[in-house]
């Protein structure tokens, strides 16, 4: 792009030898601040690696005159945050659990809080998305089903104590007993009281097997099933007449469940989450869809 | 390696060699002062221009509100999620150099660029403070004395007092400027703020005041990229050589027998910002600025020659002069089918872009089906999805919005945590809600591995209605 054409080189300005296409390559001096900017950088390269940590040695590195340390950094951070948090917390401690929710700030960094912590602890066996494992012995706790009450102080009772584990004296617990395995029921009750659970919860069933089942339910079961079958929190006797099973619905699942019974265990928490950390937790926990 | 012929190497590096334009006046230069009053104008006012937008809104008219991440323009809001818009003028303004460079070459860089015109500013200030081209060659060389150190010492005080106006004009693009100015003042900005104000006001002074066309010739990519968007009618500065040459000083006051027109007056080099001999051919340092067509068209008036032995033009224009043909108008260079394809695109994305803009709706949803798990199945065998609704409320005022899906669906929507289907949203904010559709028991959506559903955000009392598609997933028993 040049109106007048090039015929001879800018005057004084040696080349380096190279030429494309007939192009050639001028060797222009650099800027002489540019020189002086480069030796600066040299300069604030030793300043710097002198002033931070810098040269490797055979453990860990050169501190530093200034004593700088990302990891104390972090660490001051974190308690930076845990300072500013521990106002927080403490109202959280205090706070009625039913009316957490009326406070919009309080709930926010509760379900936060509870949120971080349920994906630390809770995850291994409820799933990340609370679903639990269906059929498996895994509660999801994002239905309605309660065995031990779905009300928030209910909940966070249970996080606190655990269910039937051997390490807490609050735990919750019940026991149902072998009906099969400790041959308290024949063979062909068995068969008739799963006939009758099936029909309490509105499956397919044998209907002749399932009237004789009645009997055997009432005298064996409806102490904590209760005698419409709908169970009973106070023990943590399962509901039998809605559609959620704990342990599989089917007729085998249920045969397994009567004649070997069933004992799911989960440890209390109050050993390792601090009290806001159980009450965050709760409170996540019950906004999951199915507190009630 | 050294032979006994061989001479001593080229140095590495050399120092800058001072250039003093000499002050210029004409048809450009003009054009140059108002484009440099417009610019700055812009610049330094902008901020201050209110607009009311409500009670929860900023009312300044151009903020860029980066705590909140909102970026207001008159009465255009982006929000982040909004990002487009700017991916948009980005665009524009890529397409727009393209066509400003095709059809004008470098104009950006001679008349629109900050650095060339705050070195403009800043030259001003130095003609004002030590004097026009030869006072100031004279004070250079000048031996340090109370003269030269009270002229230096005045012209770096403005220099600096405008570099800091220039920082401190910046920041509040980005904070309510009123506000901002008192506590500037008042030492309560944020350290942040004062920041900025040091940096843009050290890089102003160095770049406007000392580095000035060694930022265009080695630091602004710029002029690289721009070569290859020109072409042969390209308008760029070139010098007539056919006319001028050969040159030669006047010999009595008269243009010698045999001489081209260019007396070698050396205005054109004298008055160059960028120390250039245009003469040399079009070259990488010319910003095209314009202020050699000014000095040479001053000197052709005075020996009574005619104009533009400098001028704007084209490669084709040095082909068709020399044939002896006349130049193509500028209208010609400009009105190509090159440019032409340009302002098209540049014109379609701006229409693209506005039509956008007025369709967008004061309210803004987002719906997420929760995938972890599809569904619950709740205690009656209701079938259960959730969905994380996010809200966004771009009024100025609080609203409250009423969610729901058609009855034929045979869902019912519940919200987590509250009891109604209402939830209020604060002016200017996002809220996120939870919100769970229920199937009954073996009914379609329950049953039926996937269902299109259509959920409805309506704001109360106002017409204001959107909706947005998702799906529900059921048991497919």
């Amino acid at each position: 792009m040049c109106a007048k054409k090039v015929t001879q080189k800018p005057a004084e300005v040696p080349t380096t030898g190279h030429v494309w296409d007939g192009i050639e390559e001028l060797d222009n001096p650099m800027p002489r601040w540019w020189v002086w900017v480069f030796y600066a950088t040299i300069v604030w390269g030793i300043g710097y690696s002198i002033a931070y940590p810098a040269w490797p040695l055979i453990k860990g590195a050169t501190p530093g005159l200034l004593g700088a340390s990302t990891r104390a950094d972090v660490a001051a951070e974190i308690k930076q945050f845990d300072d500013a948090n521990a106002t927080i917390k403490q109202a959280l401690v205090d706070a009625d659990m039913t009316t957490v929710s009326a406070n919009p700030e309080l709930m926010s960094f509760a379900q936060n809080a509870g949120a971080a912590v349920f994906r630390t602890n809770c995850t291994t066996c409820h799933g990340s998305g609370a679903n639990g494992i269906e059929g498996k012995g895994y509660p999801s706790l994002l239905d309605d089903d309660w065995l031990w009450g779905g009300d928030v102080e209910s909940i966070q009772t249970t996080i606190t104590h655990g269910i039937r584990n051997t390490t807490h004296p609050d735990a919750r617990y019940s026991e149902m007993p072998r009906f099969g395995a400790d041959e308290l029921l024949e063979k062909p009750q068995i068969a008739e009281v799963v006939e009758y659970v099936l029909k309490l919860s509105g499956q397919d069933h044998d209907a002749t097997l399932a009237t004789a089942g009645e009997t055997v339910f009432l005298d064996n079961c409806s102490a904590c099933h209760m005698e419409d079958g709908t169970g009973d929190i106070n023990q943590g006797a399962p509901n039998l007449a809605d559609a959620i099973w704990l342990y599989g619905g089917s007729r085998d699942a249920i045969t397994y469940s009567v004649v070997n019974a069933r004992f799911g265990v989960m440890p209390g928490w109050n050993t390792k989450l601090t009290e806001d950390e159980i009450r965050a937790v709760a409170l996540y926990v019950h906004s999951r869809g199915g507190g009630q | 390696m050294s032979t006994p012929e061989a001479t001593d190497p080229p140095s590495l590096y050399a120092a800058r060699e001072p250039i003093f334009p000499r002050r210029v006046s004409g048809t450009f230069r003009n054009l140059k002062w108002w484009l440099m009053a417009l610019m700055l104008g812009i610049y330094y006012i902008t901020p201050w221009i209110r607009w009311d937008r409500g009670p929860s809104l900023p009312d300044q008219a151009v903020l860029l509100d980066l705590a909140h991440r909102r970026f207001f323009f008159f009465m255009i809001e982006i929000w982040p999620h909004e990002f487009y818009f700017v991916a948009g003028l980005l665009v524009m303004a890529g397409l727009g150099l393209f066509l400003f460079t095709s059809a004008a070459g470098r104009v950006w860089c001679g008349y629109a660029c900050p650095q060339t015109v705050w070195t403009d500013l800043f030259i001003l200030v130095e003609r004002w403070v030590e004097g026009d081209r030869n006072a100031r060659i004279r004070l250079h060389r000048q031996k340090w004395d109370a003269e030269k150190a009270r002229k230096r010492a005045v012209k770096w005080t403005a220099w600096f007092l405008i570099a800091m106006a220039t920082g401190g004009a910046w920041v509040f693009y980005f904070t309510d400027a009123p506000t901002l100015m008192v506590d500037l003042f008042t030492g309560q900005a944020s350290a942040i703020a004062y920041l900025t104000i040091l940096i843009l006001t050290g890089t102003t002074f160095a770049f406007g005041g000392f580095a000035r066309e060694q930022i265009c010739i080695y630091a602004c990519p710029w002029p690289r990229i721009q070569a290859a968007m020109m072409d042969e009618d390209t308008l760029t500065i070139g010098y007539r050589d056919w006319r001028g040459e050969p040159r030669g000083k006047l010999q009595k006051g008269a243009i010698a027998e045999g001489q081209g027109d260019c007396i070698d007056c050396m205005a054109c080099v004298n008055v160059c910002p960028m120390g250039i001999d245009i003469r040399d051919g079009q070259q990488l340092a010319c910003i095209t600025c314009g202020l050699c067509i000014d000095a040479c068209n001053d000197t052709m008036d005075k020996i009574g020659r005619p104009r533009d032995l400098i001028g704007y033009l084209a490669l084709t224009d040095e082909t068709a002069e020399r044939a002896g043909a006349k130049a193509k108008s500028v209208w010609k260079h400009v009105f190509r089918p090159r440019t032409i394809l340009y302002t098209v695109l540049w014109a379609g994305v701006g229409i693209g872009l506005i039509v956008a803009l007025f369709l967008r709706s004061p309210i803004d949803v987002n719906v997420t089906p929760v995938r972890n798990p599809t569904f619950v199945t709740l205690s009656d065998g209701t079938i259960r999805n959730a969905y994380d609704v996010r809200l966004r409320n771009k009024q100025g005022a609080d609203a409250v919005f009423t969610i729901s899906v058609p009855f034929d669906t045979g869902l019912n929507a519940e919200l987590e945590g509250l009891s109604g289907l209402s939830v209020t949203v604060n002016a200017n904010e996002t809220l996120s809600q939870r919100v769970y559709l229920n199937a009954p028991r073996g009914s379609e959506p329950a049953t039926t591995d996937r269902t299109q559903v259509r959920m409805w955000f309506e704001e109360l009392g106002t017409t204001n209605r959107v909706h947005h598609d998702t799906v529900f997933n059921g048991k497919d028993e």
